[in-house]
C-alpha cells in the first residue's frame, strides 16, 4: 500500500501528473465526520477533500458507508460528528435543495429521470425556461431544445431526437444526460453514485469519459464505485471505506492499481478466506494467487484482476473486464 | 407523447445547426412510429370507428339535432373527464368525482334557497366547497402517502352520506327546492345551461365550455411548467422531487382542478333542472375514469393527453345515443362500454410498447 512504483500507464496519467497543490481551497471538505443512526455508527472519523478539477474516488464494499457519505454531502442526512465544510465554511444541509444551492449536485443511479418524458423535458425538469408574461407564461421550447442539444454535444453526447422518451436511451446515455444536466445547472461538485455499477463494458467507458470531461471543465467530482479499475482510470485521489471508517486515503501518485485493488478486495481477509478454503478442501488453493491479501509485494496485474473478480458481484465482474482491457490500452 | 399541436418538422429537424454526427447507436424513429406514440391516436381511431358504425346502424343519427344531443351528452362527461385525466397523468385518481358534482349542486341550491340569497352567492360558496374537498383529498394523500384509491374512496362515502343526510335534514326531502324564480337565476343559467342556435340546430353551451376547457388543458399540459410537473409527478414522484419539482403543490392543485370540474358540472345540472336529486352521481366517477383511460391516459400516471379524453367522452356520448337511435335495448350500453374500455386499453398498451421499444 505504500509502494512508490510509478502510476500504472492509464488513460489519465498524462493529464494530471502532479498531486493537488495544497494552496487551492477544497470545494468540499469533511473533517473527522461521522454519522450515527440511533446506536448504529454508520460512519466514523472520515476525512475527505474535493478540489476543483479533481476526481475523488470513494471505494468500498457493500455496507462500508459509501451511501451514508453521499447522503451527508448531498443534504439527505446530517452528520452527527466532525465537520462538513463547503468553501471553507462549516455547513449543515437540511434538504437536497440546500446542497444544490451551494453547487453540489448528485447523480443517482436511477433517480432523477422520468422514463416516459422526452429527453429535453427531462433535461430542464424543475428548472424550465419560460417566456411571456404570467397568464400566458409558457415553456420556451425552442430555446430549451437548443440548449439541451448544445450542452449534450459539449459533453460529447449526440442524440438525433431529443423528443424521444428518455427511457428509450441506454443506461449509460441516461447517466450522461443526468451528468450534463448537473453541469449545465451550475454544479461545482458532482457526486456520482456508482454510475457504472449497472452498466455494460462499453457504457461504463462512455460514463468514464464524461467524468473526465466534467473534470476538464473544472468541476470537483466525487466518484463512488466499488470497481477499482474504473476508479483508477479517472481518479486523482482514492479513499477506501471499510465498516464505516476510512481504511485508505491516498493520492494517485502514492498508490498503484494493484494496491488499490487489494485494498478494495479486502486485503488480509482474503488471505484468511483462502486459508479456510484450503481446510474445507475441494478448492484448488495452489491455483489461487499467492499471498493475495498482502500488498507488500505488488501482485501481478492479472492476479489482482482475478482477486477482484472473485470478490465482486456479477455486475462488477462484467465491468472488471472492461477496466482491464481499457487500462492496458 | 407531447407536442399534440406542434407540427412534425419541429421534431425532425435537429435543434442545433452544424453537421449532424451520430455514433450510429441511436436512430431517428420513423414518422409512423412517432405518430403512433402519441396517446390520443388510438382513441381517435376508435372514435372514428364508433362514429362511422353508428352512422350506418342508426340513420336517424345523421340529423343535426341528434348530433347536438350526442355532443351535449359527451360534454357533460367530457368536462369532468378533463381534470380527471390530468389527475391521472399526475399519477392519482379520484373516486369522489361523481358525488362531488352533486355535492356542489346541492350546496349552491340549498344555500341560495334557504337563505333566500342571490343564486350567485350559492354558486360562489359551492365553488369554494368543491375546491376545499379537492384540496382535502390532495392534502391527505400527500401527508399520509396513502394510495389515492383509499383516500378518495373515503371521501366518496362521506360525500354520498352527507349529500343524502343533509338534504333530508334541510329540505325534509330527497331533492332540493326549485330555485328557478330566484335572483340571478337567469344569468347563471345563461352561463352554465343555456343553448344557442347554429344553422337551425340548438347546441348546448356546455359543448363550447367542453372544447374551451380541452384547449386550455392541452395548452397547460404541453406548454407550461405546470404541465411538465404533472407528467413528472405521475412518471416518477421521487425523481421529480429530487430535481426540484414541487410535488405537493402539483398533486393538491390537481385534486382542486377536479373540484373545479365537479363544481362546473354541478352548476350545469342545477341550472338546467332547477332542483337536484341528492342520491345522484354514484358511479359517474368510474365513467370519468373510463373516459380518461379510453382517451389514452395511463392509469398509473406519467402518460396521456387532454385531447384523448375529449375523444373518449365523445365515444361515450356516441354509443349512448347511438344505441337509442338504432332502436336497440339501452341495457346494452354498459356492455358496449366495457368492450370499448378493454379494447382501448389493449390498443394503448400495444401502441406504447411498439413505440417505445428500442
Amino acid at each position: 500500500m505504500t509502494s512508490k512504483t510509478p502510476a500504472a500507464p492509464g488513460t489519465h496519467g498524462a493529464v494530471l501528473a502532479d498531486p493537488a497543490p495544497e494552496q487551492d481551497r477544497p470545494l468540499v471538505e469533511l473533517r473527522r465526520a461521522g454519522k450515527s443512526y440511533g446506536n448504529i455508527r454508520a460512519l466514523h472519523g472520515v476525512d475527505l477533500t474535493v478540489h476543483p478539477g479533481r476526481v475523488t474516488c470513494v471505494l468500498g464494499d457493500n455496507g462500508a458507508g459509501k451511501s451514508t457519505l453521499i447522503k451527508i454531502i448531498s443534504g439527505l442526512h446530517q452528520h452527527t460528528e466532525g465537520e462538513f465544510l463547503v468553501d471553507g465554511e462549516a455547513v449543515r444541509f437540511a434538504t437536497p435543495r440546500d446542497a444544490l444551492a451551494r453547487g453540489i449536485a448528485t447523480v443517482y443511479q436511477d433517480l432523477a429521470t422520468i422514463p416516459l418524458m422526452p429527453v429535453w423535458r427531462n433535461f430542464f425538469l424543475g428548472s424550465e425556461m419560460t417566456k411571456g408574461p404570467w397568464p400566458v407564461r409558457r415553456l420556451d421550447i425552442d430555446r430549451m431544445k437548443r440548449t439541451a442539444d448544445e450542452e449534450l454535444r459539449n459533453m460529447g453526447i449526440v442524440l438525433d431526437d431529443l423528443e424521444q422518451p428518455i427511457g428509450t436511451l441506454s443506461g449509460g446515455q441516461r447517466q450522461c444526460v443526468a451528468i450534463a444536466r448537473a453541469v449545465y445547472f451550475g454544479a461545482r461538485v458532482l457526486i456520482l453514485d456508482e454510475p457504472t455499477a449497472a452498466l455494460g463494458v462499453k457504457q461504463s467507458g462512455v460514463v468514464l469519459k464524461y467524468i473526465a470531461a466534467a473534470r476538464e471543465r473544472g468541476l470537483g467530482v466525487i466518484f463512488i464505485t466499488h470497481n477499482p479499475h474504473h476508479a483508477y482510470m479517472v481518479g486523482d485521489h482514492f479513499s477506501v471505506l471499510r465498516l464505516g471508517t476510512l481504511e485508505l486515503s491516498a493520492a494517485r501518485a502514492g498508490i498503484t492499481l494493484e494496491a488499490l485493488t487489494n485494498h478494495m478486495a479486502g486485503g488480509a481477509e482474503l488471505a484468511a478466506l483462502k486459508h479456510e478454503l484450503a481446510q474445507v478442501g475441494g478448492v484448488d488453493v495452489e491455483a489461487l494467487p499467492d499471498d493475495a491479501g498482502a500488498a507488500v509485494k505488488p501482485a501481478a496485474p492479472d492476479t489482482a484482476d482475478r482477486t477482484d473478480a472473485a470478490k465482486s458481484d456479477a455486475a462488477a465482474s462484467d465491468s472488471t473486464a472492461s477496466g482491464t482491457a481499457e487500462g492496458k490500452a | 407523447m407531447s407536442m399534440a399541436q406542434q407540427a412534425e418538422p419541429a421534431v425532425t429537424t435537429p435543434p442545433a445547426p452544424g453537421p449532424k454526427q451520430t455514433d450510429g447507436r441511436t436512430r431517428e424513429r420513423s414518422v409512423a412510429l412517432r405518430v403512433l406514440a402519441r396517446p390520443e391516436v388510438g382513441v381517435f381511431l376508435g372514435a372514428v370507428a364508433v362514429f362511422v358504425f353508428f352512422l350506418i346502424a342508426a340513420p336517424t343519427l345523421r340529423d343535426g339535432g341528434s348530433m347536438a344531443t350526442v355532443l351535449y351528452q359527451s360534454s357533460t362527461i367530457g368536462i369532468m373527464a378533463l381534470p380527471v385525466a390530468l389527475l391521472m397523468i399526475g399519477g392519482e385518481f379520484d373516486l369522489s368525482a361523481g358525488v362531488a358534482v352533486v355535492t356542489s349542486a346541492l350546496t349552491a341550491g340549498m344555500l341560495s334557497y334557504q337563505l333566500t340569497m342571490n343564486v350567485w352567492m350559492g354558486v360562489v360558496v359551492a365553488l369554494v366547497a368543491s375546491l376545499a374537498v379537492g384540496a382535502f383529498n390532495g392534502w391527505v394523500l400527500v401527508k399520509t402517502g396513502l394510495p389515492s384509491f383509499l383516500v378518495t374512496l373515503a371521501t366518496f362515502l362521506v360525500l354520498q352520506g352527507v349529500n343524502l343526510a343533509v338534504t333530508k335534514l334541510v329540505t325534509g326531502n330527497v331533492a332540493t327546492d326549485d330555485i328557478s324564480d330566484m335572483d340571478g337565476f337567469d344569468q347563471a343559467k345563461a352561463l352554465f345551461a343555456s343553448s344557442f342556435d347554429v344553422g337551425g340546430v340548438e347546441v348546448k353551451i356546455t359543448v363550447v365550455w367542453w372544447l374551451v376547457f380541452a384547449a386550455l388543458a392541452t395548452w397547460v399540459l404541453l406548454r407550461t411548467k405546470y404541465g411538465n410537473w404533472i407528467f413528472a409527478v405521475g412518471g416518477s414522484q421521487e425523481s421529480a422531487r429530487a430535481v426540484g419539482v414541487p410535488v405537493t403543490f402539483t398533486k393538491i392543485t390537481l385534486f382542486m382542478l377536479v373540484g373545479f370540474g365537479a363544481w362546473f358540472v354541478g352548476m350545469h345540472q342545477l341550472f338546467s333542472f332547477n332542483t337536484v336529486q341528492s342520491g345522484e352521481g354514484v358511479g359517474q366517477e368510474l365513467i370519468y375514469i373510463a373516459a380518461a383511460v379510453i382517451g389514452g391516459c395511463l392509469l398509473t400516471g406519467g402518460y396521456g393527453s387532454a385531447i384523448g379524453p375529449v375523444f373518449g367522452a365523445f365515444m361515450f356520448g356516441m354509443v349512448n345515443q347511438g344505441i337509442v337511435f338504432a332502436g336497440w335495448n339501452p341495457d346494452w350500453f354498459k356492455a358496449f362500454l366495457g368492450v370499448m374500455l378493454l379494447g382501448a386499453v389493449l390498443i394503448n398498451l400495444y401502441v406504447r410498447r411498439a413505440a417505445t421499444r428500442r
